[in-house]
């Protein structure tokens, strides 16, 4: 199993109630607060490479949930900084990018600065992540695909200009230098939530797939039509290592500590988003058009959060506790959803301070890391213990 | 999807694109754009007209009844798709009435040719730009949350539907209208670029009504609007908000009528 470390970035310091996100001016941020909030988390993410983690960023516009705006700046840095660790962007919110070349080459840039660490996600981008970038939200899955067969066109591209004149771009010299440093190209990533149409289209393209914190019910049945898909259509057996999966994580010495960490980390969960913003018309399905015109929720998950810290740890998203107890957590969740190669640690959230982090962090790097380390190594199930 | 068709509905394919439409009454021909929700179907409105006109009621791709298509993703295709509509039931002399999203459509068609109109009628109806870049013409519904949508829509909150209550056949149709009017209209917000420089080509008898409360699109951007549009007149229906046909019929249909039969 992969371990992969993870943190939003947030700025936690803005008034409890209001919005998160998307309307919350930038006059709220610190400029003071946020260079020193950008330093730790890159601390953190180099204590991830020398604990021996890998590293996982993400990306996300116009929220205090999360202030790294441009997981390419943030990868280069780490791709520069660690030594072992690699590094996974998932993703890049390529649906919303206006030039996928410029996405092709800032990964080529990154694979190479790395020496061919970098893993590469592409997501369609959550509900708010439409209106900073002004993004069509029912051309999201064709801006998706077209995004990313037009990065791998272009990363695999090597006897000079191609033309292309798609849907949403045209290049009529398309030509990125440099190539990947790992070839054909590096690993690609797709995340998913309930969309199964979806996820097979990754299992035929043997991608990645990472499922963020659901309950364990949904995670199974996602990575079971991926599994189904290879065997229904004669591909060869998708091992663990194309399943991911992020669970909330923090590892203390006592179940009370472990507890305070839990709180932090749920910070997350509480950003209040409204209708319009968290079920925009044409994102989603016409069923969840119609729950919103009746007023309902379409959230699949609001009955998780809904549930709390308790429900959350009953499906298997937040994982908190002693060592031992986190080994056990995910060892059950891995067994549930029938293997899990990947797991990607979100071990800071909210307020969460620096030495929390990294307490949290030393402890399940020298005692739940190499455990893990040890399971669902090969595409067989996975080894003894 | 499956979506019943009325019992007075009928389809028609243009070129290959499947187009659901409604005929009813007889007389002179009014060709009725809906507004993007298209609540004028079952309105007082409309059976108003029937009593007085033939009206059709086309519905275009992803609307009602009519299939998606891949061919036609903006509202100018929509516009040449009702001129082969037109072509194709040899319609003359028609009086064209556009509400809201119908109106910016019913522009689209009447600059590119009048020949089969004989009037035009625009009732809050979007399609152009007024203002600068930093300029919110055309209040953002998908912004906005739907207490303020309602409250700008409809000078009687009252008068909004309750989609709570609704049957699930009805609010299927409601929900494939706001599916397809997010695609069509998200960028340019509501509006063509080039639509207020061909509107010196519109040669038809034109009225542009507004409700005087209407806060998605202002009655200042309805003058506009007629301004740009040769011999226009602007008239303001009290008491209403975006859908004045709708929330003051009586009112509404009175100055149109008037105006019809000019």
């Amino acid at each position: 199993m992969e371990v992969w470390h993870f943190t939003e970035m947030p700025y936690p310091d803005v008034p409890a109630n209001g919005p998160r996100a998307v309307t919350l001016g930038s006059g709220v941020f610190d400029p003071e607060i946020g260079r020193q909030l950008y330093q730790r988390y890159f601390d953190e993410y180099m204590l991830a490479d020398e604990l021996g983690f890998n590293v996982m960023l993400n990306e996300h516009h116009a929220t205090a949930g999360c202030i790294n705006v441009a997981g390419p700046l943030s990868c280069a840095i780490l791709a520069r900084q660690t030594k072992n660790a690699r590094i996974l962007l998932l993703g890049n919110p390529i649906a919303n990018r206006s030039d996928p070349l410029r996405v092709a080459e800032e990964m080529a840039m990154i694979d190479c600065i790395s020496g061919g660490r970098l893993e590469v996600g592409f997501v369609r981008g959550v509900t708010n992540e439409l209106f900073p970038s002004n993004t069509n939200p029912s051309l999201t899955y064709e801006r998706l695909w077209d995004g990313i067969d037009l990065v791998l066109k272009a990363w695999t591209t090597h006897d000079g200009p191609f033309n292309y004149e798609g849907r949403f771009w045209h290049y009529r010299n398309a030509n990125v230098w440099p190539r990947p440093y790992q070839q054909p190209h590096p690993p690609v990533w797709i995340t998913g939530g309930a969309n199964v149409e979806n996820v097979k289209e990754v299992a035929r393209r043997g991608y990645k797939f990472a499922a963020f914190l659901q309950p364990f019910e949904a995670v199974k049945k996602l990575f079971d039509a991926y599994r189904d898909t290879c065997a229904e259509e004669g591909l060869p057996e998708a091992g663990p290592d194309r399943f991911a999966y992020m669970p909330f994580v923090f590892t203390a010495e006592t179940e009370k500590e472990a507890m305070v960490g839990a709180d932090h980390l749920m910070w997350y969960i509480g950003g209040k988003s409204e209708p319009q913003f968290s079920n925009p018309t044409g994102y989603s399905t016409i069923q969840a058009v119609m729950a919103g015109l009746r007023g309902q929720s379409a959230s699949r998950t609001a009955f998780l959060r809904q549930g709390g810290a308790p429900l959350m740890r009953e499906k298997g998203a937040l994982i908190v506790g002693t060592p031992d107890s986190v080994y056990n957590q995910v060892v059950e969740f891995a067994e549930k959803v029938g293997g899990l190669g990947n797991l990607l640690v979100m071990q800071q959230g909210g307020g969460m301070p620096h030495e929390d982090t990294k307490r949290s962090m030393t402890l399940f790097g020298r005692e739940v890391l190499p455990r893990l380390k040890k399971l669902y190594t090969n595409k067989q199930a996975r080894a003894a213990e | 999807m499956d979506v019943t068709l009325a019992s007075s509905a009928q389809s028609v394919t243009l070129n290959g694109v499947e187009v659901a439409f409604t005929k009813r009454g007889s007389g002179a021909p009014l060709l009725l754009l809906t507004s993007e929700d298209g609540n004028e179907t079952n309105s007082d409105f409309v059976d108003a007209l029937v009593a007085r006109y033939e009206v059709i009621m086309p519905e275009a791709p992803g609307f009602g009844a009519s299939p998606d298509n891949d061919r036609i993703t903006t509202i100018d295709d929509i516009a040449y798709l009702y001129l082969d509509l037109l072509d194709r039931m040899k319609l003359r002399d028609v009086a064209m009435v556009g509400c809201g999203l119908g109106g910016w459509i019913a522009a689209e068609i009447a600059t590119k040719t009048c020949q089969h109109l004989r009037s035009l009628t625009l009732i809050g109806s979007y399609g152009i730009k007024i203002g600068g870049p930093y300029d919110r013409d055309i209040a953002d519904i998908y912004v906005l949350s739907k207490g303020e949508v309602a409250k700008r829509t409809y000078a009687d909150a009252a008068k909004a539907p309750d989609y709570a209550q609704m049957d699930e056949a009805s609010l299927q149709i409601i929900a494939r209208n706001r599916l397809a009017t997010v695609r069509y209209c998200w960028e340019p917000y509501m509006h063509n670029p080039k639509l207020k420089d061909r509107l010196h080509r519109i040669s038809v008898p034109t009225v542009v009504f507004w409700g005087d409360n209407d806060g998605i699109v202002t009655p200042d951007y309805g003058r506009a609007l007629a301004a740009a549009i040769p011999g226009a007149q602007f008239d303001l229906v009290a008491a209403a908000g975006h859908l004045p046909h709708l929330e003051r019929t009586d009112e509404t249909l009175a100055k149109l009528s008037k105006f019809l039969s000019l």
